[in-house]
């Protein structure tokens, strides 16, 4: 792998660098796995991967806090993963069974968790945008310093709602972060098909909200900037936008050929930009850990997948009465 | 370790495939990520990588390979110094990836849609009275009705509030908001930009994140531009979430025709929202069911639809003086009790539906008059007590023809009281034509008393 430079010095510890490395391979091996199981006929419909876009959710989350919360389309393991939620219950939530977060009734695009504030999980393009908006008008309105991380892609970014959507979140000050993932391909169509805009965050300046371009296969850069658009909206100045560049190294979905780019262009950015081999660079050259070290990460990581492989597999179908319930709440809901 | 590399299913419809082409040969060392294999699916011709690191053992099933099965075998992958010799393989598919659900279509369903039920039990309605005997009544306009109902749930709860465009300076374009912006000030009435689809999304959110949102569309014309918001965000999330994430939230607005506003803004929508499963539709007639259907719409943990109409704001009814009046959902209401016909209706319906019968009375015919305020939940109970005593029954509503409410309503009776029909059910509907615009045309495109008097006519034969 080439060498690089980092956006800004590293202003963290070994613990958290190892933390980041950690995180970030556990969402690429568990999505490996998913695709290893779609294969396998255990997955169906549509599953979208995440590998390569990995330092994005976790240099974010790095900036989080308790009670913050996030949102996202339909590629959306990586965001669950990086936000706490059990390797077991997202698997098994892909292999549609009762141990799934949503009981086996949302699939790979619709998975929730009030514990760890995700919120989804949407598989309309561009859908989650207000709702991101929403999420922190709540906290705006019960007046507490929350901020939601509203996620949606390239493709998304041409939708009208989002538009509609910056519009009112800076009219009403919400303390909402636009991560734009770029990852340069809507489904089959490149980011220069789809629009003349030179960037997408600029689009943001119409409606007077700050952003920025951030460098999403560096961990510790997204972190920095997390940290600056969080520290933005706690102050109370309203949304900020992130336009983090990355790259997904397999299609849009399972059943994507790919054909809209060469091998060469997957395997460029693969050799010379990964995320992971980046933070395992910086942790050898820093000698903040050996390389047996590394292996015993891995080995844990191949366990934890493992695991919720093998949950998945043996958690049941969901009962037959399942069909029904759900459709309406009973009662009153708690505030998440 | 040897391990067997299996067909893998490359899209969601895909059951077997061609083997195209191998990219690798016995001896080859793999490692995760490099492609081993091109692959003809049912769509496209796709790479399929190596998941695993290993050498090539053996290769099973040979290029050009046609309607392999996914599953299958088709590669052996060994530890470097392995040998690939007396390699078992499996022969067929795995079994555990095919998952039962044949017996799933077998299990009756608990409403609807199952075709062997047993003989349906007598319908028993809930007949009680939406209010003691005696209470105080004051007379109010549906529009007054409306406010105070926003006005109580707002006091009583600070999660509540209500957006939508000119609901606070204004005071609401047909005036359903007057007020509330002094008593509650700009935290929770709060005026948004022309932007339907943004802000129902953003009040979805809202609901989500623990609020009682009340979104005023100025009309339910314009909530197109935000129906995927309703549907696909606001009603199915509960279900996808296994029951975690619940939207409590009320859309509600002026619905159907008004008067000469041509096609786009005379639309009446209960039949659409009341397709969804995860909505709840309301629609009242009465100054009394406006208020008391709304603070319980706002009360209920789950997204309402609720269709005002712009034509009956302005009328007054006897509205109960009571500290905290709510109607539940599903629970119709009698308006007038008869032996010789049943005429179902709701909304603005509900005026046709109510003179008719009594321009029928003074012919001697006795019509009963049922209005079902919700039409999901749906009193169905009440319908079915009616016709099984008057043996005939006549809908009446603005919407289109297809699909209509009515529609809906004569398969339920067909269903269940078959029997008691005496007559073919007449669905009255608005014609089936976009809303013109002169007067005279207008008029008749719209279902009217006329209508309703011929069609009682019709199925009583008198």
């Amino acid at each position: 792998m080439a060498t690089r430079k980092t956006a800004a010095k590293p202003n963290v510890s070994a613990e958290e660098l190892l933390g980041y490395y950690r995180d970030m391979l556990l969402i690429r091996r568990f999505e490996e796995k998913a695709g290893q199981l779609y294969g396998m006929g255990l997955i169906g419909g549509f599953c979208h991967l995440y590998i390569g876009q990995e330092a994005v959710v976790v240099g974010l989350e790095a900036a989080a806090k308790e009670g913050d919360k996030r949102i996202t389309s339909y590629r959306d393991h990586g965001h669950m993963l990086a936000c706490g939620m059990d390797p077991k219950g997202v698997m098994a939530e892909l292999t549609g069974r009762e141990g799934g977060y949503s009981k086996g009734k949302g699939g790979s695009m619709h998975m929730f968790s009030k514990e760890k504030h995700f919120y989804g999980g949407h598989g309309i393009v561009g859908a989650q945008v207000p709702l991101g908006a929403g999420l922190a008008f709540s906290d705006k309105y019960k007046g507490n310093d929350n901020v939601t991380f509203t996620y949606f892609g390239d493709g998304a970014a041409n939708q009208g709602q989002v538009y509609e959507t910056y519009n009112m979140a800076m009219l009403w000050d919400l303390p909402v972060i636009f991560v734009i993932e770029n990852n340069k391909y809507a489904m089959g169509t490149s980011v220069q098909r789809a629009t003349k805009s030179p960037s997408l965050w600029e689009r943001g300046a119409a409606y007077g909200i700050k952003g920025e371009e951030v460098d999403g296969m560096d961990v510790l850069a997204v972190k920095a900037a997390g940290e600056k658009a969080v520290a933005h909206c706690r102050a109370g100045k309203g949304p900020y936008i992130l336009e983090v560049m990355t790259y997904r190294y397999r299609g849009h979905s399972m059943s994507d050929p790919a054909k809209y780019r060469t091998r060469d262009e997957v395997q460029k950015i693969r050799e010379e930009r990964d995320a992971i081999e980046h933070v395992r660079e910086l942790l050898l050259q820093g000698k903040h850990a050996t390389e047996d070290d590394l292996k015993a990460i891995d080995k844990d990581i191949k366990a934890v997948v493992n695991d919720a492989a093998e949950f998945s597999k043996e958690s049941p179908e969901p009962a037959l009465d399942e069909l029904w319930t759900d459709i309406y709440a009973s009662d009153v809901p708690q505030n998440a | 370790m040897a391990t067997e590399i299996l067909m893998p299913a490359l899209s969601p419809t895909m059951e077997e495939g061609t083997l195209a082409k191998w990219l690798v040969k016995e001896g080859d060392t793999v490692s995760a990520g490099d492609i081993l294999a091109e692959i003809e699916t049912d769509k496209a011709t796709m790479e399929f990588e190596a998941v695993d690191e290993g050498v090539i053992g053996k290769i099973l099933i040979a290029a050009g390979t046609e309607g392999v099965k996914v599953n299958t075998a088709i590669a052996v992958l060994v530890e470097e110094g392995e040998s690939a010799e007396n390699i078992q393989t499996s022969a067929s598919s795995s079994p555990e990836a095919a998952p039962a659900q044949a017996e799933a279509a077998d299990k009756a369903a608990p409403n609807g849609g199952s075709a062997k039920a047993a003989p349906p039990a007598a319908p028993m309605p809930d007949t009680s009275p939406d209010w003691p005997d005696g209470t105080e009544m004051k007379t109010q306009t549906v529009r007054e009705a409306l406010r105070d109902a926003m006005a109580e749930e707002m006091r009583a709860h600070d999660e509540v509030f209500v957006m939508g465009e000119e609901v606070a300076e204004y005071q609401g374009a047909y005036k359903i908001t007057q007020g509330l912006l002094a008593e509650f000030g700009a935290r929770r009435v709060i005026d948004t930009p022309i932007t339907e689809h943004g802000f129902a999304g953003i009040g979805v959110g809202a609901a989500f994140g623990g609020l009682r949102p009340v979104v005023e569309f100025m009309t339910f014309n314009f909530a197109m531009q935000a129906i995927d918001q309703i549907l696909n965000s606001a009603a199915k999330t509960l279900y996808m979430s296994g029951g975690q994430m619940g939207c409590p939230i009320v859309f509600r607005g002026p619905n159907g025709a008004a008067a000469r506003v041509g096609a786009q803004h005379s639309q009446c929508y209960a039949a659409w929202y009341s397709h969804i499963p995860g909505l709840k539709v309301v629609m009242p007639y009465s100054a009394a069911d406006a208020k008391g259907l709304l603070k319980q719409a706002i009360r209920d943990p789950n997204p309402v639809i609720f269709l005002e109409n712009e034509i009956l704001y302005g009328r007054s009814f006897d509205v109960p003086v009571l500290d905290d009046f709510t109607v539940p959902f599903g629970k119709a209401k009698i308006w007038r009790e008869g032996t010789d016909v049943t005429i179902v209706s709701f909304g603005i319906g509900m005026t046709y539906a109510l003179e008719a019968a009594e321009r029928l009375a003074e012919d001697g015919i006795s019509a009963e008059v049922i209005d079902l305020r919700t039409i999901r939940p749906m009193d169905t109970d009440a319908i079915l007590a009616s016709v099984r005593k008057t043996n005939r029954l006549v809908t009446v509503e603005e919407g289109f023809p297809q699909s209509s409410v009515g529609n809906y309503i004569t398969s339920v009776v067909m269903q269940q009281a078959f029997d008691y029909l005496d007559a073919p059910v007449i669905n009255l509907t608005g014609k089936d034509v976009p809303m013109p615009y002169a007067a005279n045309l207008e008029k008749l495109a719209l279902v009217t008393t006329d209508d309703v008097v011929e069609a009682v006519r019709k199925v009583t034969y008198r």
